[in-house]
Protein backbone atom coordinates (compact mmCIF):
# COMPACT_ATOMS: atom_id res chain seq x y z
CA UNK A 1 0.00 0.00 0.00
CA UNK A 2 2.71 2.80 0.99
CA UNK A 3 5.07 1.56 -1.68
CA UNK A 4 1.83 1.76 -4.17
CA UNK A 5 1.20 5.12 -3.29
CA UNK A 6 5.50 6.35 -3.51
CA UNK A 7 5.39 5.12 -7.16
CA UNK A 8 1.75 6.65 -7.95
CA UNK A 9 1.79 10.57 -7.02
CA UNK A 10 -1.61 11.08 -9.53
CA UNK A 11 -3.28 8.59 -6.68
CA UNK A 12 -2.17 10.81 -4.26
CA UNK A 13 -3.21 13.95 -5.42
CA UNK A 14 -6.43 12.26 -6.04
CA UNK A 15 -6.88 11.17 -2.56
CA UNK A 16 -5.83 14.93 -1.69
CA UNK A 17 -8.00 16.36 -4.06
CA UNK A 18 -11.31 14.43 -4.38
CA UNK A 19 -13.11 15.42 -1.22
CA UNK A 20 -12.44 19.25 -1.22
CA UNK A 21 -13.37 19.45 -4.82
CA UNK A 22 -16.23 16.99 -4.19
CA UNK A 23 -17.28 19.92 -1.80
CA UNK A 24 -16.81 22.63 -3.79
CA UNK A 25 -17.06 21.71 -6.96
CA UNK A 26 -20.36 19.39 -6.74
CA UNK A 27 -21.81 21.28 -4.04
CA UNK A 28 -21.29 24.90 -4.42
CA UNK A 29 -20.82 25.13 -7.85
CA UNK A 30 -23.24 22.97 -8.22
CA UNK A 31 -25.35 24.94 -5.77
CA UNK A 32 -24.37 28.19 -8.21
CA UNK A 33 -25.31 26.18 -11.35
CA UNK A 34 -28.81 25.81 -10.48
CA UNK A 35 -29.24 29.07 -9.37
CA UNK A 36 -28.12 30.00 -12.90
CA UNK A 37 -30.77 27.96 -14.13
CA UNK A 38 -33.40 28.73 -12.49
CA UNK A 39 -32.82 31.96 -13.05
CA UNK A 40 -34.28 31.35 -16.87
CA UNK A 41 -37.71 30.14 -15.09
CA UNK A 42 -40.93 31.72 -13.84
CA UNK A 43 -43.10 31.89 -11.22
CA UNK A 44 -46.81 30.75 -11.79
CA UNK A 45 -48.90 33.72 -10.50
CA UNK A 46 -51.50 32.22 -9.05
CA UNK A 47 -50.48 29.29 -7.81
CA UNK A 48 -46.75 30.33 -6.63
CA UNK A 49 -45.19 27.04 -8.55
CA UNK A 50 -41.90 27.63 -10.06
CA UNK A 51 -42.38 27.17 -13.50
CA UNK A 52 -39.40 25.42 -14.95
CA UNK A 53 -39.44 26.37 -18.78
CA UNK A 54 -37.10 28.35 -20.56
CA UNK A 55 -37.37 32.09 -20.83
CA UNK A 56 -35.90 35.13 -21.27
CA UNK A 57 -38.85 36.95 -19.38
CA UNK A 58 -37.17 37.69 -15.79
CA UNK A 59 -33.91 39.16 -17.94
CA UNK A 60 -36.01 41.05 -20.33
CA UNK A 61 -37.71 42.70 -17.45
CA UNK A 62 -34.87 43.46 -14.80
CA UNK A 63 -33.29 45.43 -18.05
CA UNK A 64 -35.99 46.82 -19.75
CA UNK A 65 -37.33 48.26 -16.04
CA UNK A 66 -35.92 51.50 -14.94
CA UNK A 67 -36.23 50.59 -11.19
CA UNK A 68 -33.92 47.68 -11.85
CA UNK A 69 -31.53 49.45 -13.98
CA UNK A 70 -31.67 52.16 -11.18
CA UNK A 71 -30.67 49.53 -8.36
CA UNK A 72 -27.81 48.34 -10.34
CA UNK A 73 -26.33 51.92 -11.25
CA UNK A 74 -26.17 52.55 -7.80
CA UNK A 75 -25.23 49.46 -5.59
CA UNK A 76 -22.00 49.34 -8.35
CA UNK A 77 -21.80 53.66 -7.50
CA UNK A 78 -22.06 52.40 -3.91
CA UNK A 79 -19.25 49.49 -4.51
CA UNK A 80 -17.08 52.00 -6.56
CA UNK A 81 -17.26 54.86 -4.09
CA UNK A 82 -16.82 52.86 -1.20
CA UNK A 83 -13.17 51.10 -3.04
CA UNK A 84 -12.29 54.88 -3.33
CA UNK A 85 -12.49 55.96 0.49
CA UNK A 86 -10.99 53.08 1.45
CA UNK A 87 -8.19 53.19 -0.83
CA UNK A 88 -7.66 57.34 -0.39
CA UNK A 89 -7.76 56.25 3.52
CA UNK A 90 -5.84 53.28 3.37
CA UNK A 91 -2.66 54.53 1.13
CA UNK A 92 -1.47 57.52 3.67
CA UNK A 93 -2.20 54.94 7.23
CA UNK A 94 -0.36 52.00 5.58
CA UNK A 95 2.38 54.12 4.58
CA UNK A 96 2.66 55.34 7.63
CA UNK A 97 2.63 52.16 9.42
CA UNK A 98 5.23 50.65 6.86
CA UNK A 99 7.76 53.56 6.23
CA UNK A 100 7.64 55.83 8.94
CA UNK A 101 6.62 53.86 12.43
CA UNK A 102 9.47 52.38 14.02
CA UNK A 103 9.08 48.61 13.52
CA UNK A 104 8.07 48.55 17.65
CA UNK A 105 5.20 50.74 16.83
CA UNK A 106 4.45 49.48 13.55
CA UNK A 107 3.90 45.64 15.36
CA UNK A 108 1.17 47.62 17.68
CA UNK A 109 -0.47 49.56 14.74
CA UNK A 110 -0.73 46.35 13.14
CA UNK A 111 -2.35 44.95 15.51
CA UNK A 112 -4.99 48.34 15.87
CA UNK A 113 -5.92 47.36 12.42
CA UNK A 114 -6.05 43.98 13.21
CA UNK A 115 -8.68 44.17 16.17
CA UNK A 116 -11.76 45.57 14.49
CA UNK A 117 -11.59 42.84 12.02
CA UNK A 118 -12.02 40.27 14.65
CA UNK A 119 -15.26 42.19 16.13
CA UNK A 120 -18.75 41.50 14.61
CA UNK A 121 -19.87 43.15 11.07
CA UNK A 122 -22.84 43.42 13.04
CA UNK A 123 -21.70 45.18 15.65
CA UNK A 124 -20.19 47.71 14.02
CA UNK A 125 -23.08 48.44 11.72
CA UNK A 126 -24.90 48.95 15.08
CA UNK A 127 -22.35 51.15 16.21
CA UNK A 128 -22.94 53.77 13.39
CA UNK A 129 -26.81 53.15 13.44
CA UNK A 130 -26.21 54.79 16.72
CA UNK A 131 -24.03 57.25 16.24
CA UNK A 132 -25.57 58.52 13.20
CA UNK A 133 -29.32 58.70 15.34
CA UNK A 134 -31.43 61.53 15.30
CA UNK A 135 -30.01 63.50 18.07
CA UNK A 136 -27.51 60.76 18.77
CA UNK A 137 -23.37 61.81 19.30
CA UNK A 138 -23.02 62.61 15.52
CA UNK A 139 -25.56 65.16 15.74
CA UNK A 140 -24.88 66.54 18.90
CA UNK A 141 -21.15 66.94 17.68
CA UNK A 142 -22.79 68.99 14.53
CA UNK A 143 -25.17 71.19 17.14
CA UNK A 144 -28.07 69.49 17.59
CA UNK A 145 -30.90 66.63 16.27
CA UNK A 146 -31.51 66.85 12.55
CA UNK A 147 -27.91 68.05 11.89
CA UNK A 148 -26.06 65.23 10.79
CA UNK A 149 -26.37 63.49 7.79
CA UNK A 150 -28.85 61.01 9.86
CA UNK A 151 -29.45 57.42 7.57
CA UNK A 152 -29.65 57.44 4.42
CA UNK A 153 -27.38 56.35 1.04
CA UNK A 154 -24.26 58.65 2.27
CA UNK A 155 -24.52 56.56 5.66
CA UNK A 156 -24.47 53.22 4.14
CA UNK A 157 -21.34 54.58 1.97
CA UNK A 158 -19.72 55.96 4.89
CA UNK A 159 -20.24 52.68 7.06
CA UNK A 160 -19.49 49.74 4.35
CA UNK A 161 -16.01 52.18 3.81
CA UNK A 162 -15.52 51.68 7.98
CA UNK A 163 -16.32 48.21 7.48
CA UNK A 164 -14.13 47.13 5.15
CA UNK A 165 -10.95 49.78 5.55
CA UNK A 166 -8.81 46.83 7.47
CA UNK A 167 -9.12 44.80 4.22
CA UNK A 168 -8.15 47.53 2.06
CA UNK A 169 -5.04 48.50 4.28
CA UNK A 170 -3.90 45.20 4.71
CA UNK A 171 -2.64 44.31 1.85
CA UNK A 172 -1.05 47.22 0.94
CA UNK A 173 0.87 47.70 3.90
CA UNK A 174 1.86 44.16 3.16
CA UNK A 175 2.73 44.94 -0.42
CA UNK A 176 4.99 48.29 1.26
CA UNK A 177 6.55 46.24 3.86
CA UNK A 178 8.16 44.44 1.23
CA UNK A 179 9.62 47.12 -0.91
CA UNK A 180 13.01 47.71 0.59
CA UNK A 181 14.20 51.34 1.59
CA UNK A 182 17.39 50.81 -0.25
CA UNK A 183 15.28 50.94 -3.79
CA UNK A 184 13.98 54.59 -2.64
CA UNK A 185 17.07 55.97 -1.32
CA UNK A 186 18.40 54.51 -5.10
CA UNK A 187 15.72 56.78 -6.29
CA UNK A 188 16.33 59.46 -4.39
CA UNK A 189 20.32 59.74 -5.05
CA UNK A 190 19.78 59.54 -8.76
CA UNK A 191 17.99 62.47 -8.40
CA UNK A 192 14.29 61.93 -8.28
CA UNK A 193 11.88 63.70 -6.32
CA UNK A 194 9.27 62.66 -4.14
CA UNK A 195 6.74 62.68 -6.49
CA UNK A 196 8.45 60.89 -9.06
CA UNK A 197 9.73 57.90 -6.41
CA UNK A 198 6.09 57.25 -5.77
CA UNK A 199 5.48 57.63 -9.53
CA UNK A 200 8.02 55.16 -10.43
CA UNK A 201 8.48 52.98 -7.35
CA UNK A 202 5.78 52.91 -4.97
CA UNK A 203 2.75 52.61 -7.42
CA UNK A 204 3.39 49.57 -9.62
CA UNK A 205 4.00 47.79 -5.98
CA UNK A 206 0.81 49.61 -4.66
CA UNK A 207 -1.06 48.89 -7.74
CA UNK A 208 -1.74 44.97 -7.04
CA UNK A 209 -2.44 45.23 -3.40
CA UNK A 210 -5.07 48.01 -4.03
CA UNK A 211 -6.26 45.64 -6.56
CA UNK A 212 -6.45 42.90 -3.99
CA UNK A 213 -7.49 44.99 -1.33
CA UNK A 214 -10.57 46.40 -3.82
CA UNK A 215 -11.60 42.55 -4.45
CA UNK A 216 -12.93 42.95 -0.67
CA UNK A 217 -14.31 46.21 -0.44
CA UNK A 218 -16.41 46.01 -3.52
CA UNK A 219 -17.15 42.21 -3.86
CA UNK A 220 -18.42 42.93 0.13
CA UNK A 221 -19.89 46.46 -1.05
CA UNK A 222 -21.74 44.94 -4.11
CA UNK A 223 -23.63 41.94 -2.03
CA UNK A 224 -24.52 43.88 1.14
CA UNK A 225 -28.30 44.35 2.16
CA UNK A 226 -27.87 44.42 5.80
CA UNK A 227 -25.88 47.76 6.13
CA UNK A 228 -28.57 49.15 4.06
CA UNK A 229 -31.30 47.76 6.39
CA UNK A 230 -29.15 48.99 9.61
CA UNK A 231 -28.30 52.90 8.30
CA UNK A 232 -29.51 53.23 4.76
CA UNK A 233 -32.88 54.63 5.59
CA UNK A 234 -35.64 53.68 2.19
CA UNK A 235 -32.45 52.82 0.37
CA UNK A 236 -32.23 49.97 -1.82
CA UNK A 237 -29.19 48.02 -3.66
CA UNK A 238 -29.44 44.84 -5.49
CA UNK A 239 -29.30 42.71 -2.24
CA UNK A 240 -32.47 44.00 -0.94
CA UNK A 241 -34.40 43.52 -4.28
CA UNK A 242 -32.57 39.36 -4.09
CA UNK A 243 -33.76 39.62 -0.53
CA UNK A 244 -37.24 40.48 -1.26
CA UNK A 245 -37.54 38.54 -3.67
CA UNK A 246 -37.17 35.19 -2.10
CA UNK A 247 -38.62 36.32 1.23
CA UNK A 248 -41.81 38.23 0.08
CA UNK A 249 -42.35 38.24 -3.19
CA UNK A 250 -41.29 34.29 -3.13
CA UNK A 251 -40.05 34.33 -6.67
CA UNK A 252 -37.03 32.48 -6.71
CA UNK A 253 -36.17 32.32 -10.18
CA UNK A 254 -36.37 36.33 -10.33
CA UNK A 255 -34.17 36.70 -7.63
CA UNK A 256 -31.94 34.26 -8.99
CA UNK A 257 -31.85 36.12 -12.53
CA UNK A 258 -30.83 39.32 -9.98
CA UNK A 259 -28.67 37.96 -8.47
CA UNK A 260 -26.51 36.95 -11.53
CA UNK A 261 -26.04 40.94 -12.02
CA UNK A 262 -23.77 40.88 -9.02
CA UNK A 263 -21.46 37.35 -9.69
CA UNK A 264 -21.39 38.44 -13.61
CA UNK A 265 -19.78 41.97 -12.31
CA UNK A 266 -17.51 40.22 -9.74
CA UNK A 267 -16.17 37.32 -12.27
CA UNK A 268 -15.53 40.25 -14.95
CA UNK A 269 -14.36 42.22 -12.19
CA UNK A 270 -11.67 39.11 -10.42
CA UNK A 271 -10.73 37.98 -14.11
CA UNK A 272 -9.49 41.80 -14.77
CA UNK A 273 -7.95 42.02 -12.07
CA UNK A 274 -5.94 38.39 -11.98
CA UNK A 275 -4.34 39.93 -14.37
CA UNK A 276 -2.42 42.53 -12.76
CA UNK A 277 -0.99 39.45 -10.06
CA UNK A 278 -3.83 40.96 -7.13
CA UNK A 279 -5.06 37.52 -6.22
CA UNK A 280 -1.36 36.58 -5.23
CA UNK A 281 -1.48 39.33 -2.69
CA UNK A 282 -4.74 38.21 -1.21
CA UNK B 1 11.10 57.05 1.12
CA UNK B 2 12.42 60.07 1.51
CA UNK B 3 9.96 61.88 3.37
CA UNK B 4 10.30 65.33 4.37
CA UNK B 5 9.55 65.59 8.00
CA UNK B 6 6.43 67.89 6.84
CA UNK B 7 5.32 64.65 5.00
CA UNK B 8 6.22 62.66 7.98
CA UNK B 9 3.87 64.67 10.10
CA UNK B 10 1.13 64.76 7.75
CA UNK B 11 1.42 60.88 7.97
CA UNK B 12 1.02 60.86 11.33
CA UNK B 13 -1.57 62.98 11.89
CA UNK B 14 -3.18 61.19 8.75
CA UNK B 15 -3.11 57.67 10.58
CA UNK B 16 -4.18 59.32 14.23
CA UNK B 17 -7.27 60.53 13.23
CA UNK B 18 -7.80 57.17 10.85
CA UNK B 19 -7.57 54.99 14.08
CA UNK B 20 -9.98 57.64 16.38
CA UNK B 21 -12.49 56.72 12.92
CA UNK B 22 -11.93 53.20 14.21
CA UNK B 23 -12.16 52.99 17.11
CA UNK B 24 -14.20 55.96 18.51
CA UNK B 25 -17.94 53.91 16.81
CA UNK B 26 -16.37 50.99 18.77
CA UNK B 27 -15.89 52.39 22.57
CA UNK B 28 -19.45 54.35 21.59
CA UNK B 29 -20.83 51.15 22.50
CA UNK B 30 -18.34 50.31 25.15
CA UNK B 31 -20.00 53.71 26.81
CA UNK B 32 -23.40 53.42 25.82
CA UNK B 33 -23.54 49.62 27.69
CA UNK B 34 -23.52 51.75 30.84
CA UNK B 35 -26.06 54.81 29.42
CA UNK B 36 -28.78 54.98 32.39
CA UNK B 37 -31.15 56.20 28.83
CA UNK B 38 -33.18 53.27 27.54
CA UNK B 39 -32.66 55.40 24.28
CA UNK B 40 -28.95 55.99 24.55
CA UNK B 41 -30.00 59.93 24.79
CA UNK B 42 -26.46 61.64 24.51
CA UNK B 43 -24.44 62.85 26.03
CA UNK B 44 -24.81 59.96 29.00
CA UNK B 45 -26.15 61.77 32.31
CA UNK B 46 -26.36 58.84 34.48
CA UNK B 47 -24.72 55.59 34.39
CA UNK B 48 -26.19 51.62 35.75
CA UNK B 49 -24.96 47.76 35.39
CA UNK B 50 -28.65 47.19 34.95
CA UNK B 51 -28.69 46.24 31.42
CA UNK B 52 -25.37 43.97 32.14
CA UNK B 53 -27.39 41.96 34.81
CA UNK B 54 -30.72 42.05 32.19
CA UNK B 55 -28.24 40.83 29.04
CA UNK B 56 -27.00 37.60 31.50
CA UNK B 57 -30.30 36.59 32.08
CA UNK B 58 -31.66 37.07 28.87
CA UNK B 59 -32.23 33.42 27.54
CA UNK B 60 -32.64 33.81 23.63
CA UNK B 61 -29.38 35.67 23.61
CA UNK B 62 -27.24 32.73 25.46
CA UNK B 63 -29.41 29.51 23.39
CA UNK B 64 -27.94 32.35 20.37
CA UNK B 65 -24.30 31.90 21.54
CA UNK B 66 -24.33 28.51 21.68
CA UNK B 67 -25.81 27.74 18.58
CA UNK B 68 -23.22 30.07 17.35
CA UNK B 69 -20.71 28.59 18.34
CA UNK B 70 -21.48 24.82 17.36
CA UNK B 71 -21.78 25.91 14.06
CA UNK B 72 -18.67 27.87 14.45
CA UNK B 73 -16.58 24.70 15.72
CA UNK B 74 -18.26 22.59 13.21
CA UNK B 75 -17.69 24.65 9.99
CA UNK B 76 -13.81 25.38 11.63
CA UNK B 77 -13.06 21.89 11.67
CA UNK B 78 -14.54 20.87 8.42
CA UNK B 79 -12.57 23.74 6.76
CA UNK B 80 -9.08 22.45 8.48
CA UNK B 81 -9.69 19.28 6.72
CA UNK B 82 -10.46 20.04 3.46
CA UNK B 83 -8.15 23.53 3.24
CA UNK B 84 -5.60 21.65 4.51
CA UNK B 85 -5.87 19.01 1.94
CA UNK B 86 -6.24 20.66 -1.01
CA UNK B 87 -3.17 23.27 -0.10
CA UNK B 88 -0.81 20.00 0.00
CA UNK B 89 -2.51 19.35 -3.19
CA UNK B 90 -1.50 22.76 -4.77
CA UNK B 91 2.12 23.09 -3.26
CA UNK B 92 3.07 19.67 -3.40
CA UNK B 93 2.29 18.51 -7.17
CA UNK B 94 1.70 20.00 -10.81
CA UNK B 95 -1.66 18.94 -12.43
CA UNK B 96 -3.46 20.37 -14.54
CA UNK B 97 -6.44 23.25 -13.53
CA UNK B 98 -4.07 24.15 -10.51
CA UNK B 99 -4.78 28.01 -11.23
CA UNK B 100 -8.24 27.16 -11.60
CA UNK B 101 -8.54 24.88 -8.41
CA UNK B 102 -6.86 28.18 -6.20
CA UNK B 103 -9.51 30.38 -7.80
CA UNK B 104 -12.62 27.96 -6.78
CA UNK B 105 -11.32 27.92 -3.59
CA UNK B 106 -11.66 32.04 -3.18
CA UNK B 107 -14.78 32.13 -4.94
CA UNK B 108 -17.30 31.70 -1.92
CA UNK B 109 -16.09 34.48 -0.30
CA UNK B 110 -15.29 36.59 -3.41
CA UNK B 111 -18.90 36.06 -4.34
CA UNK B 112 -21.49 38.09 -2.26
CA UNK B 113 -22.75 36.37 0.36
CA UNK B 114 -26.17 37.04 -0.83
CA UNK B 115 -25.61 34.48 -3.75
CA UNK B 116 -23.86 32.01 -2.27
CA UNK B 117 -26.64 31.76 0.29
CA UNK B 118 -29.84 31.49 -1.88
CA UNK B 119 -27.14 29.02 -4.09
CA UNK B 120 -27.21 26.55 -1.38
CA UNK B 121 -30.50 27.67 0.31
CA UNK B 122 -32.18 26.49 -3.38
CA UNK B 123 -30.04 23.60 -3.74
CA UNK B 124 -30.22 21.94 -0.75
CA UNK B 125 -34.57 22.53 -0.82
CA UNK B 126 -34.44 20.81 -3.85
CA UNK B 127 -31.43 18.38 -3.36
CA UNK B 128 -31.23 17.14 -0.07
CA UNK B 129 -34.33 18.31 1.34
CA UNK B 130 -36.05 15.20 -0.62
CA UNK B 131 -33.99 13.21 0.50
CA UNK B 132 -35.28 13.48 4.44
CA UNK B 133 -32.79 15.90 6.16
CA UNK B 134 -34.47 19.12 5.94
CA UNK B 135 -32.52 22.81 6.74
CA UNK B 136 -31.43 23.00 10.28
CA UNK B 137 -27.94 23.53 12.67
CA UNK B 138 -26.10 21.03 9.60
CA UNK B 139 -27.03 23.07 6.51
CA UNK B 140 -25.41 26.53 8.42
CA UNK B 141 -22.45 24.38 9.39
CA UNK B 142 -22.16 23.13 5.64
CA UNK B 143 -22.62 27.09 4.06
CA UNK B 144 -20.28 28.43 6.89
CA UNK B 145 -17.31 25.33 5.78
CA UNK B 146 -17.81 26.17 1.73
CA UNK B 147 -16.24 29.83 2.85
CA UNK B 148 -14.25 29.09 5.40
CA UNK B 149 -12.10 26.18 3.39
CA UNK B 150 -10.15 29.40 2.13
CA UNK B 151 -8.59 30.68 4.90
CA UNK B 152 -7.11 27.93 6.43
CA UNK B 153 -6.36 26.70 2.86
CA UNK B 154 -3.94 30.22 2.43
CA UNK B 155 -2.74 29.80 5.77
CA UNK B 156 -1.18 26.41 5.34
CA UNK B 157 -0.41 26.99 1.71
CA UNK B 158 2.14 29.43 3.01
CA UNK B 159 3.62 27.68 5.77
CA UNK B 160 4.04 25.26 2.78
CA UNK B 161 5.93 27.25 0.52
CA UNK B 162 8.22 28.60 3.37
CA UNK B 163 9.35 25.48 4.59
CA UNK B 164 9.51 23.36 1.80
CA UNK B 165 10.44 19.39 1.56
CA UNK B 166 13.70 19.51 2.61
CA UNK B 167 12.85 18.34 6.37
CA UNK B 168 10.54 15.50 5.37
CA UNK B 169 12.92 14.05 2.34
CA UNK B 170 15.75 14.07 5.30
CA UNK B 171 13.02 12.18 7.48
CA UNK B 172 12.24 9.85 5.05
CA UNK B 173 15.78 8.86 4.17
CA UNK B 174 16.36 8.44 7.69
CA UNK B 175 13.92 5.33 7.60
CA UNK B 176 10.71 6.96 8.95
CA UNK B 177 7.19 5.64 7.73
CA UNK B 178 5.46 8.33 5.99
CA UNK B 179 2.89 8.39 8.65
CA UNK B 180 5.59 9.28 11.35
CA UNK B 181 6.79 11.32 9.02
CA UNK B 182 3.73 13.33 8.76
CA UNK B 183 3.29 12.93 12.45
CA UNK B 184 6.56 14.28 13.65
CA UNK B 185 8.12 16.29 10.88
CA UNK B 186 5.04 17.52 8.68
CA UNK B 187 2.55 17.96 11.57
CA UNK B 188 4.26 20.32 14.08
CA UNK B 189 5.92 22.35 10.97
CA UNK B 190 2.20 23.25 9.95
CA UNK B 191 0.49 23.66 13.49
CA UNK B 192 0.55 27.12 14.00
CA UNK B 193 -0.63 27.80 10.38
CA UNK B 194 -3.21 25.56 11.27
CA UNK B 195 -3.94 27.13 14.65
CA UNK B 196 -4.27 30.71 13.03
CA UNK B 197 -5.95 29.26 9.94
CA UNK B 198 -9.28 27.58 12.66
CA UNK B 199 -8.78 30.52 14.51
CA UNK B 200 -9.54 32.91 11.15
CA UNK B 201 -12.55 30.07 10.06
CA UNK B 202 -14.40 30.22 13.52
CA UNK B 203 -14.23 34.04 13.56
CA UNK B 204 -15.35 34.34 9.91
CA UNK B 205 -18.34 31.51 11.01
CA UNK B 206 -18.91 33.36 14.79
CA UNK B 207 -19.53 36.55 12.72
CA UNK B 208 -21.67 35.41 9.37
CA UNK B 209 -25.24 36.56 8.81
CA UNK B 210 -25.97 36.82 5.32
CA UNK B 211 -25.24 33.25 4.45
CA UNK B 212 -27.03 31.95 7.85
CA UNK B 213 -30.14 34.17 7.16
CA UNK B 214 -30.56 31.52 4.11
CA UNK B 215 -28.83 27.90 5.05
CA UNK B 216 -30.31 27.89 9.02
CA UNK B 217 -33.62 25.45 9.44
CA UNK B 218 -36.33 27.03 11.78
CA UNK B 219 -35.58 27.48 14.96
CA UNK B 220 -31.96 27.76 14.35
CA UNK B 221 -31.16 31.60 15.72
CA UNK B 222 -27.25 31.97 15.90
CA UNK B 223 -25.95 35.35 17.25
CA UNK B 224 -25.92 37.48 14.54
CA UNK B 225 -29.20 36.45 13.52
CA UNK B 226 -30.30 36.83 17.18
CA UNK B 227 -29.03 40.81 17.15
CA UNK B 228 -29.99 41.76 13.99
CA UNK B 229 -34.12 40.45 15.11
CA UNK B 230 -33.88 42.51 18.07
CA UNK B 231 -32.07 45.69 16.60
CA UNK B 232 -35.42 47.24 15.68
CA UNK B 233 -36.93 46.74 18.74
CA UNK B 234 -36.53 49.55 20.97
CA UNK B 235 -37.18 47.89 24.44
CA UNK B 236 -34.39 45.37 23.82
CA UNK B 237 -31.89 47.71 22.24
CA UNK B 238 -29.97 48.20 25.67
CA UNK B 239 -29.76 44.63 25.98
CA UNK B 240 -28.20 44.29 22.40
CA UNK B 241 -25.87 46.70 23.16
CA UNK B 242 -24.36 44.56 25.81
CA UNK B 243 -24.06 42.18 23.88
CA UNK B 244 -22.45 44.06 20.91
CA UNK B 245 -20.21 45.00 23.98
CA UNK B 246 -19.29 41.62 24.96
CA UNK B 247 -18.85 41.04 21.20
CA UNK B 248 -16.21 44.34 21.21
CA UNK B 249 -14.50 43.10 24.24
CA UNK B 250 -14.01 39.24 23.34
CA UNK B 251 -12.31 40.16 19.89
CA UNK B 252 -9.44 41.13 21.55
CA UNK B 253 -8.98 37.65 22.79
CA UNK B 254 -7.98 36.03 19.29
CA UNK B 255 -5.99 38.53 18.40
CA UNK B 256 -3.98 37.82 21.82
CA UNK B 257 -3.63 34.25 20.13
CA UNK B 258 -2.76 35.14 16.98
CA UNK B 259 0.20 37.08 18.98
CA UNK B 260 1.00 34.49 20.85
CA UNK B 261 1.35 32.38 18.46
CA UNK B 262 3.73 33.81 15.44
CA UNK B 263 3.59 37.58 15.74
CA UNK B 264 1.42 39.78 14.22
CA UNK B 265 1.52 38.25 10.31
CA UNK B 266 0.22 35.05 11.37
CA UNK B 267 -2.92 36.84 11.70
CA UNK B 268 -2.47 39.75 9.11
CA UNK B 269 -4.16 37.65 6.50
CA UNK B 270 -7.88 37.20 7.29
CA UNK B 271 -8.14 35.40 3.66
Amino acid sequence: MRSFLHRHPGVRLAGLLSAPLLWLVVAYLGALAVLLVSAFWAVNTFTGEVVREFSLQNFRTILTEDVYRNVTLRSVGVAAAVTVICVVLAVPMALYMAKVASPRSRHWLVIAILTPLWASYLVKAYAWRVLLANGGPVDWLLGGPGRGPGYGLFATIIVLSYLWLPYMILPIYAGLERLPDSLLEASADLGARGSRTFRAIVLPILVPSIFAGSIFTFSLSLGDYITVQIVGGKTQLIGNLVYANIGAANNLPFAAALAVIPVLIMVIYLVAVRRSGALEEL
Amino acid sequence: MTLSAWSRWGLRVFMALGLLFIYVPLLLILVNSFNGDRTFAWPPHDFTTRWWSAAWHNGGARDALWTSVKAGLGATAIALVLGTMVSFAVQRFKFFGRDTVSLLIILPIALPGIVTGIALDSAWRSVIEPLGLGKGLFSVIVGHATFCVVVVYNNVLARLRRTGTSLEEASADLGAAPGQTFRFVTFPMIRSALLAGGLLAFALSFDEIIVTTFTAGPGITTLPIWIFNNLFRPNQAPVVNVVAAVLIVLSVVPVWFAQRLAGPAAGASRT
